[in-house]
């Protein structure tokens, strides 16, 4: 007789996360190369991942992210900074800090200037919003 | 713009009496302080010792002249003033945790307790056992009340909470009083009814998505048709009643505000953890909040040349050449502002108002000198 399972646990799982060929699309690489890097900054910020439960997502996003704030020249940072919304810059903050947690060779300096950048903008007040938001990005 | 610093300690909370004559205070510890004014002094006539926790609220009923007080000791106490001194009356709350905030309604024939059992008791005084009764508010609260606010009707309680919500109750005794009219906020209201939630069906701030912070304060205009509060995430937000739908909100640059009121209806004033009180405006056609300024008056005007002396000194000091302004604390009050309370004018024409804080001290607070002083303010 087979025996009915009562537990349905691997009906949640999803199996294409663990495929090795998986293809992952990066759709703002062609806007990097083309120079317009503050393009390149709305596009990561939008639809930041933070109602998904899923920690896989949520860490190619800040990836993603680390990777084009590293790629902006210094002196492109500030008005980068200036030409986001409220939202944005507390947005650019919560992505700063996690990227703090995880530094890598050169991403703390990076992420420094930034953080110095919309911290002039934002203010402390942002600094609180990443501290006491929920919903981490 | 005076300043009087009572204490080297905190100031838990305050109440003025009804001619502002009298203050009573909380010194951070178990007892309440009443100062009176005299001339430009403030000598202790009163001390009240009967709590056996840190007195967290204190509330002075300006025409029954009876103070109420609050305490981390999970008790309330009711004080009459007989033959020159103050008697208390023990009020049962039936909470298992710190009472955190009290307040006496517009009538002055309840009050509400706000605690950390997660419920806000709200107590009358029953005629036949000559006794404080009573009744509780738990659904759907899910943390810590943090501040009260009565209604002008004397029924609705806004509070705020831990967990992140302010919502408007309705505290209906019928005991006590008779059935209310209907309001902006809502029609039906019986007892520990929910009329407004905030963050639940969803503000329309685009900001603030699903996120906020322990309600600290929260506030009813004059009429009693706009509600304001501030959140440890830095933000400000006000409701209107009937449009409930839509929340304004103004995530500001500064730390967290604690205290939030309004001194007219379109103006509020709110202090916090930066040490100032500022002003904000809310356009209700537009349901937008804006932040009108900071309302303190540096006490050394901005002096732009440092002499070579200055220079030297400086960089010896701070390794900077120039004074900066950002480090040291040119505010009247040196701590983070806990409470404020408005003294004169009520909510809709508010001439002055009262600041205490972490820093032991009293700030009051001109309305007209402050808007003389600060270019660009208006007091809408």
């Amino acid at each position: 007789m087979s025996k009915n399972t009562v537990s349905d646990r691997f009906r949640k799982v999803d199996v294409d996360e663990y495929d090795e060929n998986k293809f992952v699309d990066e759709e703002d690489g062609g806007e990097n190369q083309g120079g317009n890097m503050t393009g390149a900054l709305h596009a990561v910020l939008k639809n930041p991942p933070i109602n998904t439960k899923n920690q896989n997502a949520k860490e190619r996003a800040e990836l993603l992210v680390v990777k084009v704030l590293s790629s902006f020249k210094s002196s492109d940072i500030e008005k980068a900074v200036g030409s986001l919304d409220k939202a944005g810059v507390d947005l650019l903050m919560k992505y700063i800090y996690r990227g703090f947690e995880k530094p890598s060779d050169n991403s703390s300096a990076v992420l420094l200037q930034w953080h110095e950048k919309a911290l002039a903008v934002g203010g402390v007040g942002s600094i609180v919003r990443v501290l006491t938001a929920r919903k981490t990005v | 713009m005076a300043y009087h610093s009572f204490l080297l300690e905190p100031i838990s909370c305050h109440a003025w009496n009804k001619d502002r004559t009298q203050i009573a205070l909380c010194p951070n510890n178990h007892e309440v302080h009443i100062y009176k004014k005299d001339g430009t002094k403030w000598t202790k006539i009163h001390e009240l010792k009967e709590h056996n926790g840190q007195v967290t609220g204190i509330d002075w009923a300006p025409d029954s002249n009876r103070i109420v007080t609050c305490g981390a000791d999970r008790n309330a106490y009711v004080w009459t003033l007989k033959e020159g001194s103050w008697k208390p009356t023990l009020v049962i709350l039936r909470i298992n945790r710190a009472a955190r905030c009290v307040k006496w309604s517009p009538k002055e024939n309840k009050f509400a307790v706000g605690s950390s059992s997660r419920l806000i008791s709200i107590c009358y005084f029953e005629q036949e056992n000559d006794w404080w009764v009573c009744k509780h508010i738990k659904k759907p609260i899910r943390s810590t009340i943090l501040s009260l606010d009565w209604h002008p009707n004397n029924v609705l309680l806004a509070a705020g909470s831990c967990d992140f919500k302010c919502r408007v109750f309705s505290a209906y005794i019928k005991e006590v009083e008779e059935k209310p009219g209907p309001t902006p906020w809502g029609s039906k209201m019986p007892f520990g009814e929910v009329l407004f939630e905030s963050g639940g069906t969803g503000g329309a701030a685009p900001s603030s998505s699903g996120g906020g912070g322990w309600v600290h304060s929260v506030c009813f205009s004059h009429s009693g048709n706009r509600l304001a509060w501030t959140s440890h995430d830095s933000t400000v937000s006000v409701a209107e009643g009937g449009k409930t739908g839509t929340v304004s909100s103004l995530s500001s640059e500064t730390l967290p505000l604690l205290c939030v009121t309004f001194i007219t209806e379109n103006s509020l004033v709110a202090a916090g953890h930066d040490c100032y009180p500022m002003l904000y405006v809310y356009d209700g056609a537009n349901a937008s909040l804006t932040f009108g300024g900071k309302l303190d008056v540096p006490k050394q005007a901005a002096s732009k040349d440092i002499s070579a002396r200055e220079r030297f000194k400086n960089l010896d000091r701070r390794a900077s050449e120039t004074q900066s302004t950002d480090k040291d604390l040119n505010t009247l009050h040196k701590n983070s502002i806990s409470q404020m309370s408005v003294l004169e004018g009520g909510r809709n024409q508010c001439t002055k108002f009262c600041t205490t804080g972490m820093d032991g001290g009293m700030g009051i607070w001109d309305v007209k000198s402050l808007e003389s002083a600060m270019k660009n303010l208006k007091i809408v």
